[in-house]
């Protein structure tokens, strides 16, 4: 098992702080009304998300997760200049603008898609498996979902049919203690999201999810179970979503000093100061990465997006089924 | 033409179809080692193997959404539902996932799945494995529906479900495994969209699709060495998109429409093929298009009650001759 050298902690550094700074710049277009619908964001699970596919092959592993996806969609390999497009639902966006926030798909990486079925990605992600075996490639199939999605059918399932075909699927359960303004102990018999997968035999572990290095270790483990061929395996992460479940949500449920107990426990800052402290960086050093990234984004992903043309209403229906596929006249002779 | 029986025909495009192509799998409930509630699959599980001939689990909306989530790179599965009544637990994956990924990724990932499961009522089997649910695959869009009524439709509509970037949904029926028909001895890819006339006429048409087509074809025979009526029968295999031209061209010829239809009428075929001739042919019509349905209740377990809910051919001889005023 490989520790994160100080290269790849400064590019994680960054590419955390990318992805907390693009979903705080989401927000602010919302509020703005450029963007419209839904839109859930992601601060605060940072680690989870860069820890996982740091240690796997992003752009080669296929990914799958749910609506919360824009940054699983960028550390796949998709542009952020297209997840934003398609956040103010222009014909630039990854999805043409059909999609928006919940939809983000980017296939040429390997992105397969946020789906907005709480619990729907978990047999999608099991196929995807049975289609990398079949097909005989040494990919894995990762399905990144939250701990409420447990309680759906599909997990259940899901994860029997995994274990039953050994296919080389990573269940990550990003455990941020609600499904939507419910706390888990309300919702869900055991807190503990391991433990439920004991009754279908394949490993399981449960880890903190603030901490990328910690997240990266057992990443790794899992990775590598998967990759190997022994079949299925499940990672918890324990985390903490910063915001509420999406915009609409004012976040009335959850108590202050938990949301404070949980803010000292920021993944970029844990990562942060633990550069500061061995001398990787200084605080300038970050200040002037953080004001990087901002410029970065403001002059590279908001005006994209902003300057984008629409869809045309002329192609409403484009993308419904296939075109001139022969079959649907009987075949080509 | 060799005469094969309705499941033999989905048999031999299984088979046909697995021969050619890897990554063409089928999967479903009982399937493999126990060959299939019906037979569709008999024999496969010996020849292909466990990795390729799935038994799953009773997990309906699992499997069929690990059917989907393999067809997104490059499996091709034929997924059976053991009943379409099961198919409300897999209408999530259905509707959500496999229906709406294409438009939903901007045409990026497609799920060429095929969904094959029995529809309709049978013998006694009671409220919940009787179903007809046609009409709720039919509203939704990005899915093909299609029916067959013969064994080379049964056998065509699989040939080309398979190979076609669509979801296509084949609604089969618990009462037509054993019907013999010609199919083709070549390979036949029947087209999934369109309709085709079962019968020439000239004095009204008469719409069914699956089962009904027979009651149609029943009651055109007495219409016409009883009654002196000519029957036009048009078999609507492809229920969504349906094929307004040839609904609106028949019509057109014989200006009197019946549509049969198995399923209660509200919301259903029906319902829809009336709408389609008031926007298509309002003014070819001689006479006001009428609907033979089932009673709208869930289906009963006594015999005599479950007859009296599904229309048959003796109530479309009834509705035709009362548009001609007999």
């Amino acid at each position: 098992m490989s520790q994160l050298s100080t290269a790849d902690k400064k590019r994680l550094l960054r590419s955390m702080l990318y992805a907390r700074r693009f979903e705080e710049r989401c927000y602010e277009a919302y509020v703005e009304r450029k963007i419209g619908g839904f839109l859930h964001l992601y601060p605060g699970q940072e680690a989870c998300a860069h820890g996982v596919l740091a240690a796997a092959k992003a752009g080669h592993d296929y990914v799958i997760t749910g609506y919360r996806d824009h940054v699983h969609a960028i550390l796949c390999g998709a542009p952020p200049r297209e997840v934003m497009a398609e956040l103010y639902g222009k014909e630039t966006g990854s999805s043409k603008g059909r999609g928006g926030s919940m939809h983000i798909f980017d296939v040429r990486y390997r992105f397969m898609g946020g789906y907005a079925l709480v619990g729907g990605p978990f047999p999608l992600a099991v196929g995807i498996a049975k289609g990398i075996k079949m097909k005989g490639g040494d990919e894995i199939s990762i399905c990144f979902l939250g701990d409420a999605a447990n309680n759906q059918g599909s997990f259940h399932e899901s994860l029997n049919m995994a274990k039953i075909w050994q296919l080389p699927v990573l269940f990550v359960c990003e455990n941020n203690l609600y499904g939507i303004g419910t706390r888990i102990d309300r919702s869900t018999a055991v807190l503990d999201q391991y433990k439920r997968v004991c009754g279908y035999d394949m490993p399981a572990k449960q880890v903190d999810g603030q901490d990328i290095e910690v997240v990266y270790q057992a990443a790794q483990e899992a990775v590598n179970y998967v990759r190997s061929g022994k079949g299925p395996y499940f990672l918890e992460l324990k985390t903490y979503r910063y915001r509420g479940h999406s915009m609409s949500d004012s976040n009335a449920y959850r108590a202050k000093e938990e949301e404070q107990e949980w803010a000292r426990r920021d993944p970029v800052l844990i990562l942060r100061d633990r550069m500061i402290k061995a001398g990787d960086m200084t605080q300038d050093d970050y200040s002037a990465l953080d004001k990087e990234i901002i410029d970065e984004i403001e002059n590279g992903v908001i005006k994209f997006a902003e300057e984008s043309p629409e869809p045309r209403v002329e192609e409403l229906e484009k993308y419904v089924l296939a075109e001139n596929d022969p079959y649907v006249r009987g075949g080509a002779k | 033409m060799a005469d094969l029986m309705y499941w033999e025909a989905i048999r031999r495009a299984h088979d046909e179809e697995m021969a050619r192509d890897p990554l063409v799998i089928c999967m479903g409930e009982d399937i493999g080692v126990a060959g299939g509630t019906y037979k569709a699959t008999q024999g496969l599980y010996d020849k292909y193997g466990p990795e390729r001939v799935i038994d799953t689990p009773i997990s309906e909306n699992g499997y069929t959404g690990v059917g989907i989530g393999a067809s997104f790179v490059g499996v091709r599965p034929i997924i059976e539902i053991m009943s379409v009544n099961f198919a409300w637990l897999a209408m999530d994956q259905i509707a959500n996932s496999a229906a709406k990924v294409r438009y939903m990724s901007g045409g990026q990932l497609t799920a060429p799945v095929v969904i094959r499961t029995p529809g309709g009522t049978a013998h006694q089997l009671g409220a919940q494995h009787s179903a007809r649910m046609e009409k709720v695959f039919m509203g939704i869009a990005g899915l093909r529906v299609v029916t067959p009524s013969n064994p080379k439709q049964a056998y065509g509509l699989i040939k080309s479900g398979v190979r076609c970037n669509d979801p296509v949904f084949i609604n089969e029926h618990e009462l037509m495994y054993n019907m013999k028909g010609e199919v083709p001895d070549g390979e036949y890819f029947h087209p999934l969209e369109g309709s085709e006339v079962a019968r020439h006429g000239k004095d009204v048409t008469l719409f069914g699709y699956n089962i009904s087509v027979h009651w149609c074809l029943q009651a055109a025979d007495v219409l016409s060495k009883q009654h002196g009526i000519d029957a036009e029968v048009v078999d609507l295999y492809a229920l969504s998109p349906l094929d307004r031209a040839g609904i609106a061209e028949s019509v057109s010829k014989t200006h009197r429409a019946v549509i049969v239809e198995e399923a209660e009428p509200m919301v259903g075929v029906g319902a829809e093929v009336m709408a389609i001739i008031n926007e298509e042919c309002f003014f070819e019509l001689d006479a006001a298009p009428v609907r033979v349905s089932a009673a709208t209740v869930p289906i009963p377990f006594n015999r005599t009650l479950e007859k009296a809910t599904i229309p048959n051919a003796n109530d479309v001889v009834k509705a035709v001759l009362k548009m001609f005023g007999k």
